[in-house]
């Protein structure tokens, strides 16, 4: 029982000493920073901070971000709801291939995206737009959607829709009063997991916006490399992309592990 | 095989129980006697599972022993207790053959290979799943899982005990029937001792020898299905067992008699002296319909064919009676007459009138 | 059974136009520059397959590839095996489940560029905590930018903090989905530890390990951003993975021609590999 705990304490140490030490430069001023090794902050700054939320490049890094995550979550969910419908309920003419296909996507490299992309939206006029990046994102997260939507789905047994039909319900009515009901957990779910990927994701959202739509990501590395080595302001930066996602992931919590095997345990 | 004892035995979930409301098992004494088929039977929540837990070693109870045989083995893990133990759902070894699944246990404590495949086969052919010995255990059918489950209990020669948790709860109801008639023939066959927990008194009442009848985490009575049926201890026995149960009526007691609103009722023999809440318990199969006894108006009949029950409210007590012949019809005002030999009193929930010694 | 309706099809139009519209343009676009030839000025010639037998023959192609199943092979192995340990060792009900589960799936919801960019303030020589307690408490030399080996063994330290709670999460979906009577049986089976592991709890997480390795196969394979911005690919071309050569050369030098000839190259082994292990892992099931 002890040994137990003693290798997930642990871990988790290991996995929260990184992130202590962000959030540790962030605080600490820059002469501290260059001036030598301190484990806490000697003294306690928040200027990195106000610097971000006063300057409009960096703040609407956030915005922008933020912006065409949800975007793509919205659309990646919409999509992928009757399409799931469709795996787990119907067969039709070369279903399996096509869901095959579909998780194939999943497996490219976004690197091989990256210049392909930004010459599609260039010629098609978006580049330089939240929509942009929401729709390259759809790349891998619709797939990924319609998958864990599968699982969910393929849990609720098929007498619900029978039943419901009997009952008179027209399918749109039975799909959002009784079906999206039962799956709420699922949505929850995949919408989390496209969160996650879009939020995460740089290269693309990177190669697919200068200015008006820069992701926070790309914000730190421009500012990290043209204004010098400013280490308190790029902790303080990346310090603050963790709070979307630890809010998020608080309210799945009690989903994760099932989540995570994607509904199929 | 062993006679097994429970101790004083007390258990409760919480770290520091306050009162008896605390505790899942509230202070049991019993003995199992080496070879007996004994049913536990109660409501869902009574503390059966719990019991058996114990018994079988997963849990450590707060307080009491636990003997096999007068040796105490309440410290000792459940593998080195020897029983077996059959859960409500099937659990069997998945990537395991059946022949694996059989001699998984008796692997595990070194047996060596020939007795093994001796053992095998012979309980394997007792379950008559011969055939299947070489199948993966994962693509049986529930029933056949659960007695692979029941077999692994059986294979070792050397079991205390078999306990079974609710074992038919997941099996069809056309199949339920041959399993139970199974095990009480397996019973006769190998003689080892069985605790079978159920909540269905159906399934209690045909397996076992011996009933022993749980509420609240107290034993309320053990018996012969007969004398449970016959004589229920308690009103909670009287009305568990049995279909419809005991009635149970609001009683008064005045000068060693014992009066239903205000009408005298005959009992089965003298009340034994005492004070508390004061109850008459008569079963609906000694009710009759009669020209005199405690007025009622007739609420509701079920005709079950071979007879039908009857259900009347005298005042705003409900009475049911199991008449056959002639029915009344509803509305109708009748009186009810209760077999005196059958009828009790019962006090504080306990029996309270003595038995009449056969003339 | 599924019923058999080609309506189907209608559902999942609107995720096949999407998606097709990213893929299979961007795809057409790849085909079509990898087989020509550029000068510059918007004039493409022919070329044939010419870009991809000067791929498969490069060597600085066969270096990056087999530092990526070298990277690829040694995350998978340390990340599984240290999953399911960790996985094992959690607590199944109690308060602290909520607590492990979120902290551990943290790390997995940062910006990939602010993993790096935090490892990278993390492992610096004299200021950050690692590299401070490495070169002055415990006297290890240890200097990423410079030597090589810490520089492998810091990426892979990354990719290890970075996932390894995916394969911890999917594995204790797993475990907890185990009634407790397995557990109960096994003590009076009279089954050691490592029974009721080979026996009950592997068998269990055989399906989501299977996902796992499928998932980190992939996302390891594609790895690009953590490691670029941690080591540059650097010191000299140590930690040059195939993504970070395939976008040094696509978006670096503008070899249109090599970059998508290679990015094929690449999609083709991805795929390959994701479907040898698919089929290897899922082929006891089917019998």
């Amino acid at each position: 029982m002890k040994k137990r705990s003693i290798v997930v304490i642990a871990y988790i140490a290991f996995l929260l000493l990184p992130i202590y030490w962000l959030v540790a430069m962030s605080f600490k001023t820059t002469q501290e920073i260059l001036g030598g090794f301190s484990l806490f902050p000697q003294v306690w700054t928040l200027e990195s901070y106000r610097t971000i939320f006063t300057d409009p490049t960096w703040y609407w890094g956030y915005v922008n971000s933020i912006l065409y995550v949800t975007i793509n979550t919205v659309i990646s969910v919409a999509v992928a709801l009757p399409a799931a419908y469709a795996f787990s309920r119907y067969r039709f003419l070369g279903d399996k291939h096509l869901f095959f296909w579909l998780l194939t996507n999943r497996m490219a490299p976004a690197a091989v995206f990256a210049l392909p992309f930004f010459q599609l939206y260039s010629a098609i006029g978006l580049f330089d737009t939240h929509i942009a990046v929401a729709l390259a994102h759809c790349l891998f997260n619709i797939p990924l959607a319609v998958w864990i939507l599968e699982g969910f789905m393929g849990g609720v047994p098929k007498e619900l829709d029978e039943t419901a039909f009997v009952d008179g319900y027209s399918f749109p009515r039975f799909f959002t009063q009784v079906f999206l009901p039962t799956i709420k957990a699922g949505v929850g779910v995949a919408a989390f997991f496209c969160f996650m990927f879009s939020w995460v994701e740089l290269l693309l959202a990177k190669t697919l916006t200068a200015v008006y739509a820069k992701p926070i990501a790309a914000t730190m590395t421009r500012t990290a490399s043209s204004a010098g080595y400013e280490l308190g302001l790029l902790a303080a930066a990346g310090t603050l992309t963790i709070i979307p996602g630890a809010i998020v992931i608080w309210f799945v919590r009690n989903y994760i592990a099932k989540g995570f095997a994607l509904g199929r345990v | 095989m062993a006679k097994i004892t429970l101790d004083k035995l007390r258990h409760s979930y919480m770290p520091d129980p306050k009162g008896p409301q605390d505790y899942a098992i509230k202070e049991i004494n019993l003995d199992w006697q080496d070879g007996g088929a004994y049913a536990l039977l109660g409501p869902s929540g009574c503390g059966k599972s719990t019991l058996l837990n114990i018994i079988s070693g997963l849990l450590q109870p707060s307080e009491g022993r636990i003997l096999f045989d007068g040796n105490d083995v309440s410290a000792l893990p459940p593998d080195r207790r020897n029983i077996a133990q059959v859960f409500q759902f099937p659990v069997i070894y998945d990537t395991m053959t059946v022949y694996d699944n059989l001699a998984f246990p008796l692997r595990n404590r070194g047996v060596d290979e020939a007795k093994v495949t001796a053992r095998v086969t012979e309980i394997a052919e007792m379950l008559e799943v011969t055939e299947m010995l070489r199948v993966r255990a994962a693509n049986l059918s529930p029933d056949n899982k659960q007695k692979i489950s029941m077999g692994r209990g059986l294979v070792r020669d050397d079991v205390n005990v078999i306990m079974f948790d609710e074992p038919l709860t997941v099996i069809d109801p056309h199949l339920k029937w041959k399993l139970r008639s199974k095990l009480k023939e397996l019973h006769q066959k190998v003689g080892v001792t069985m605790i079978y927990v159920t909540h269905d008194q159906t399934e209690a009442l045909t397996f076992a020898d011996q009933v022993v009848v749980m509420q609240d985490g107290e034993v309320v009575q053990i018996g012969t299905p007969v004398d449970l049926f016959e004589r229920p201890a308690h009103t909670f026995v009287g009305h568990f067992i049995g279909s419809p149960g005991m009635n149970v009526l609001p009683a008064e007691v005045k000068d060693g008699a014992a009066f239903f609103s205000g009408q005298r009722i005959a009992l089965e023999g003298a009340i034994i002296p005492g004070a508390g809440l004061h109850q008459i318990g008569v079963r609906p199969e000694f009710v009759s319909l009669a020209a005199t006894g405690v007025p009622a108006t007739v609420r509701k009949i079920m005709d079950l064919g071979r007879h039908a029950v009857v259900e009347a409210l005298a005042g705003e007590t409900r009475i049911n009676a199991i008449v056959e012949g002639t029915l009344p019809g509803p509305g109708e005002a009748v009186h009810l007459s209760f077999r005196p030999d059958q009828t009790r009193l019962y006090r504080d929930g306990w029996i309270a009138s003595e038995k009449e010694r056969a003339a | 059974m599924r019923k058999v309706n080609q309506k189907g099809w209608l559902f999942v139009l609107p995720v096949l136009l999407l998606v097709a519209f990213n893929a299979l343009v961007p795809m057409m676009t790849v085909v079509n520059y990898s087989v020509q030839e550029t000068f510059g000025n918007n004039q493409f010639f022919w070329h044939g397959l010419g870009w991809f037998e000067q791929i498969l023959r490069s060597e600085r192609f066969h270096a990056a590839l087999g530092r990526q199943f070298l990277f690829t092979a040694m995350i998978l192995a340390i990340e599984v095996l240290l999953g399911v340990i960790i996985a094992l060792s959690m607590p199944r009900k109690g308060f602290w489940v909520p607590f492990c589960l979120v902290t551990m799936a943290l790390p997995m919801l940062i910006p990939w560029n602010v993993v790096g960019a935090m490892w990278n303030i993390f492992t610096l020589p004299d200021i950050g905590l690692l590299g401070y307690v490495m070169n002055h408490t415990l006297g290890i030399p240890y200097n990423m930018t410079q030597d090589p080996l810490a520089a492998w063994i810091t990426v892979i330290v990354m990719d290890v903090w970075h996932w390894t709670s995916l394969v911890v999460l999917l594995c204790y979906a797993g475990l907890v989905s185990i009634p407790d009577a397995y557990y109960q049986a096994a003590k009076i089976d009279g089954a050691s530890n490592w029974s009721v592991f080979r026996f009950i709890q592997l068998p269990k997480m055989k399906q989501v390990l299977t996902i796992a390795v499928l998932l980190r196969f992939m996302d390891s394979f594609n790895i690009y951003t953590e490691p670029f911005v941690l080591t540059g690919g650097g010191p000299g071309n140590s930690t040059t993975l195939l993504s970070i050569d395939l976008v040094k050369i696509a978006l670096g030098q503008f070899d249109l021609g090599p970059a998508a000839a290679m990015s094929l190259i690449y999609f083709a082994i991805t795929l390959f590999v994701s479907w040898l292990f698919y089929t290897l892992m899922t082929r006891h099931d089917v019998k």
